[in-house]
């Protein structure tokens, strides 16, 4: 990150790092004090923000139809050639004779979906278990923490792979599901670490001795204060989610209806045809890094901002 | 009959694999409805303990509780989790030390009184609103209604004090424990805390334990003073008497280490020596001994007993601070 130079900057950076005291709102203010001006966090948020959009409008923006071999003739009469670039079709043809281009546009809505969803079911997943083990203790915590173990010792692609493998017919929804699997065990021991470091705070011990009921002191005193982590951890598995996802449809784990373009899966198309036209890897991959890296990039920048113990 | 009648507290702390530490031992005191009653002592005395005790705060596990704490008669130890959680907050309030990491962080303070308002006197939140606003400006936040919607970051120290009275003494409970409500706080907010402490006790008729290290504090507020030094009472009296003339050695040195301004200038402070043993030797003799001026052979030998001396006076001591020679005893 860039050495603040401004006064205000550095008292600001100041401020933040003695962050102990300053609780709740006004970390997330001073945390967003500090992300406005930060051009790593600028270049993801830029990223992610053109991504979004570019799949919420690839129905209108994509030039061509995705499903319809228009370029089909070239491929015939050229004895399975790849259709060239050329006037309405800017990045020519892919082995069926499908627009390329439009097909990498709304190939970013599957990204999007899956990513979106599987980090959102990984998300309840894990609060629920979190929730359970911090909450509750004792044996409760035992089984839910060795549990999460198990899934950590595995390595999360292999472990993806596998989900993905017990079903009969994988599709788009199977994806989803592997990949959130996954995740819940991160998420489920962060929050529970934040959430037995909330049992001993004082608040709860204030509000217990104020006779709060044990529901309402795990759902309103601890939770709220234990997520934070959770939150800027979502951002760093919707990198993963999409790597993930992608592997999974290359390997053709993923939707067999190819006529719904998706990047992983497109990649997996052009193996074979990768030594003499790379391009056709080219575009989607590059697209998957470029996506992964601008929640990587957000979500680093969002927890060194609002964990003091991480800046520099 | 008195409002809360402590027996023989006794708190055991107990480890696998560890000696068993003794924090509070056979603790007993009263408190009468409305009074205001002080446990003094330095930290590490177990006064903390005592108050998480009777609020029956402490962990299930690892703690073993001894003797009874009666309040209006009935045994608070020995009732289940759900009616002593009943009991806190309705019965029994209690103010910590630290405002700000005792409210929570991400809930308005409204919120915060009004919870436990809902939770135990059944009102619906509208009327719970206009409650608190009422409990707010009784405890001088000025501009309550504002106050309601903000977040603890955003009030001043004494402002969040003022806050966590209002909501311990929301549902008018007939004691309030105080656990060092002022140490977290600057001299001029302390003492303005102390006076509306003072004041609400009187208005409302709530008995008061007050727990503190501060000696400025008792004089100000407390009627009657137990004076704590590992685990165990060693000199109970009126405020009066005590400042007058104290006689347990300990309260002595306590009284002797409050810097003056009318000592003459460039005398040094006199603090008692040591500090407070880690685990208490009350077994074998006194264990103020160690630190103590008057300590003679018996002091070491035989474990004083608590003794009354007249004029409600109890002390715990083999060798006191003899009235008369007061002013001569050097530390």
């Amino acid at each position: 990150m860039v050495t603040p130079t401004r006064k205000k900057d550095r008292i600001d950076a100041l401020a933040a790092s003695s962050g102990e005291s300053d609780a709740g709102v006004s970390l997330a203010a001073s945390a967003w004090r500090t992300l406005r001006r930060s051009p790593v966090f600028l270049t993801g948020a830029t990223i992610i923000t053109l991504f979004v959009l570019i799949s919420l409008l690839s129905p209108w923006l994509a030039p061509q139809d995705t499903a319809e071999p228009m370029l089909i003739d070239q491929v015939v009469k050229a004895r399975n050639e790849i259709p060239p670039p050329q006037p309405g079709h800017l990045l020519g043809g892919d082995l069926q004779g499908r627009d390329f281009f439009s097909r990498l546009l709304v190939g970013s809505q599957q990204t999007l979906i899956v990513g979106v969803l599987a980090t959102l079911i990984g998300l309840a997943g894990g609060l629920t278990l979190g929730t359970l083990a911090g909450a509750l203790g004792g044996w409760v915590d035992t089984v839910v923490m060795r549990l999460v173990d198990v899934m950590l010792s595995l390595p999360s692609l292999l472990l993806a792979f596998s989900i993905s493998a017990m079903f009969a017919r994988p599709n788009q929804y199977t994806v989803i599901v592997a990949v959130a699997v996954v995740q819940i065990p991160v998420f489920a021991r962060l929050l529970r670490g934040s959430m037995l470091a909330q049992r001993s705070s004082d608040h709860v011990l204030a509000a217990t001795a104020l006779g709060v009921k044990p529901g309402a002191i795990v759902f309103r005193h601890m939770l709220p204060n234990s997520l934070g982590p959770v939150i800027v951890q979502s951002t760093l598995v919707l990198a993963t989610a999409i790597i993930d996802a992608a592997a999974l449809s290359f390997l053709g784990l993923g939707n067999p209806d190819d006529r719904v373009p998706e990047w992983g899966q497109m990649l997996g198309d052009v193996q074979n045809v990768f030594d003499t036209h790379p391009q056709l890897a080219f575009w989607p991959a590059g697209c998957i890094i470029v996506v992964a890296l601008g929640f990587t990039l957000m979500g680093e920048t969002l927890r060194e901002a609002l964990d003091p113990k991480s800046r520099r | 009959m008195a409002l809360l009648e402590v027996r023989d507290l006794t708190v055991v702390f107990e480890r696998k694999g560890e000696q068993p530490f003794t924090a509070v031992d056979h603790v007993s005191f009263d408190v009468e409805p409305g009074q205001t009653v002080g446990l003094v002592g330095e930290s590490g005395c177990g006064k903390s303990v005592t108050s998480l005790a009777v609020m029956g705060l402490l962990p299930r596990r690892g703690a073993r509780i001894g003797g009874t704490v009666n309040y209006e008669g009935v045994n608070l130890l020995a009732l289940s989790d759900r009616e002593m959680r009943d009991r806190r907050g309705r019965d029994l309030g209690m103010v910590f030390q630290d405002p700000l990491s005792s409210l929570n962080p991400v809930i308005p303070i409204g919120v915060q009184v009004t919870e436990v308002l809902e939770r135990h006197r059944d009102m619906p939140r509208k009327k719970a609103m206009v409650e608190a606003e009422d409990l707010l400006d009784k405890v001088g936040i000025p501009d309550p209604r504002r106050r309601l919607s903000e977040y603890p970051h955003q009030l001043s120290g004494g402002m969040r004090q003022r806050a966590l009275i209002a909501i311990a003494l929301a549902c008018r409970p007939r004691l309030l424990i105080a656990d060092e409500p002022t140490t977290a706080l600057d001299v001029t907010i302390q003492a303005q805390i102390l006076a509306l402490l003072k004041e609400l006790v009187q208005d409302m008729g709530t008995a008061l334990v007050m727990i503190t290290h501060d000696l400025g504090v008792v004089a100000g507020l407390c009627d009657e003073v137990n004076v704590l030094y590992g685990g165990r009472v060693v000199e109970k009296a009126q405020r009066h008497e005590l400042f007058a003339q104290p006689r347990h050695p300990y309260t002595h040195g306590l009284l002797n280490s409050i810097p003056r301004l009318d000592a003459p200038r460039g005398e040094k402070l006199s603090p008692i020596r040591g500090s407070v043993a880690d685990n208490i030797p009350w077994e074998q003799g006194c264990a103020f001994a160690p630190r103590c001026p008057n300590a003679l052979d018996v002091c070491v030998q035989r474990t004083p007993e608590q003794e009354d001396v007249g004029g409600g006076r109890l002390l715990r001591c083999h060798n006191p601070v003899q009235p008369v020679v007061t002013e001569e005893v050097s530390v």
